[in-house]
């Protein structure tokens, strides 16, 4: 049987950002994945050297768009680690809210982008429809859209009232109403669990072996999330980790549908234990000293490393993030797979490639 | 397919979830992060936006001569964080809830304004 290479990517129809797989095929059955990245490397991490610390949290939070909040409050967590800063609980709570906000936002934006590829157009226009409605509270209470930018060393710039409160329990309230009308299309329909089913796997073993991260990895049936470490507010508000065990797109999918129905119960708790007081703690000095700190993002575990040496400016931040660690499974996923297969198992890691490169 | 009958017949006879965009424009949120805009006549150019902007979008110079301030902003570069307006001392610097209005050149915002003569202290009184 003749081998050949088809490339898949940088511009894909799936793909919303430029990932590049050489696939080597055999009678359209993929044998081998080969990566290649690369495309919108942008140097962030150097700006440390020239942007002073407050400076910074502007900067990793575009990183990646869709969890820009969850890298400003994984940062803002190291700094006030090494320097010490008590954050209020007001601001412990606030922080929990937009980044259970930003959670939800990011599943429903992929499991749109999820059934746009196997072609389920409708399906698509409904999910971002229920996310236009979490894009309207994150403007409403922030000022933007996307790039909330609440987060500052020692706490949160933004406030909540008590009727933007309200607003936004009767906002999720309809969204859930929303979200739970479509989950008998997404988890039961024939098309959508004959493109899944079965595709992809990825075992336990395997997952825990390579290092995946997030729903990836809780899909093969490994409860581990970040939010178990207890950041922000997560040592007041319970919350179960949702896993499944089949370890296939469809089990991937199902994950980041039950947490985005689960986010909203968080933000409804941390809505509920809203404490009153200070929105961000005074501080004197510059970080010194090296920390690493993790937080869960919508797409898994996210790592920062940082070196301050007592001057305004960091001496180094290393930045990993969930999808560098779902690619070695992504590559294992591929062999065997029909050509036709690709696009859905490689868009269920949901690839972020901005995050990936910097 | 099936399943989504209910949800594609409630669609089909129920009000459109878009607008008509250029003739139908949805009121901003008071809060929302738009246009840029310094009050001229209360800035003191002090530089404090200048130096806290993550993304240096903002020049602030001082004519001693003349008496004149200048501050400029590239709204090319300005990433909407509204650091500058927290930072502001006198207020002076707010952002408008509408968007800038598009266009094809790049323009700088530029603003001249009169530098006001810091009041001096009076000089204590001398107790005999």
């Amino acid at each position: 049987m003749a081998r050949t290479i088809i490339p898949f990517g940088p511009q894909h129809p799936v793909l919303p950002e430029p990932l590049h797989l050489k696939l080597v095929v055999e009678d359209e059955i993929v044998r081998e994945a080969i990566p290649a990245l690369g495309y919108v490397h942008r140097g962030l991490e150097k700006l440390a050297e020239i942007r002073d610390f407050h400076q910074m949290i502007q900067i990793v939070e575009r990183v990646c768009g869709i969890c820009s909040m969850v890298h400003s409050l994984c940062y803002c967590q190291g700094i006030e680690e090494m320097m010490g800063i008590e954050v209020p609980e007001r601001a412990k709570y606030l922080r929990t809210i937009w980044s259970e906000l930003h959670r939800m936002h990011s599943h429903l934006l992929w499991l749109g982008l999820f059934a746009d590829a196997f072609g389920f157009e409708s399906l698509f226009m409904q999910f971002w429809r229920i996310r236009e409605r979490i894009m309207d509270i994150n403007e409403a209470t922030t000022g933007s859209r996307v790039i909330v930018s609440v987060n500052v060393v020692g706490g949160v710039r933004q406030d909540l009232t008590p009727e933007q409160c309200s607003w936004i329990l009767t906002e999720l309230a309809q969204a859930e109403k929303e979200i739970k009308s479509i989950q008998s299309t997404i988890l039961t329909d024939y098309t959508v669990c004959k493109r899944t089913q079965g595709v992809g796997v990825l075992s336990k073993e395997q997952a825990y072996e390579l290092g995946a991260a997030g729903p990836t990895l809780r899909g093969s049936g490994v409860a581990q999330d970040m939010r178990q470490l207890k950041y922000a507010a997560f040592d007041k508000i319970d919350f179960e980790t949702v896993v499944e065990t089949a370890g296939d797109s469809y089990a991937r999918s199902k994950v980041r549908f039950r947490e985005a129905v689960q986010s909203i119960d968080l933000v409804r708790a941390a809505i509920a234990g809203l404490p009153q007081g200070d929105l961000a703690a005074p501080f004197k000095g510059n970080p010194e000293g090296e920390i690493i700190t993790r937080v869960e993002q919508p797409r898994g575990e996210c790592m920062y490393y940082m070196k301050g040496n007592g001057t305004k400016f960091l001496e180094r931040v290393r930045i990993r993030t969930p999808t560098f660690a779902n690619i070695p499974p992504l590559l294992a996923m591929l062999p065997g797979l029909e050509l036709a297969d690709v696009p859905v198992v490689v868009l269920s890691i949901d690839p972020c490639i901005s995050c990936t490169e910097r | 397919m099936l399943k989504m009958t209910s949800t594609v017949l409630k669609n089909l006879f129920s009000k459109s979830s878009t607008r008509m965009y250029p003739f139908e424009v949805r009121e901003p949120f008071p809060l929302y992060r738009g246009e840029l805009f310094n009050d001229i006549d209360t800035c003191i150019f002090c530089k404090k936006c200048a130096i806290k902007c993550p993304s240096q979008c903002i020049t602030v110079s001082k004519n001693k001569e003349n008496g004149t301030g200048i501050w400029t902003c590239d709204p090319f570069a300005c990433v909407y964080c509204s650091i500058c307006v927290d930072v502001c001392p006198t207020q002076s610097l707010h952002m408008k809830p509408n968007h800038r209005k598009p266009s094809a050149t790049r323009e700088m915002i530029d603003m001249t304004g009169k530098v006001k003569v810091p009041k001096k202290k009076a000089a204590p009184k001398k107790t005999e």
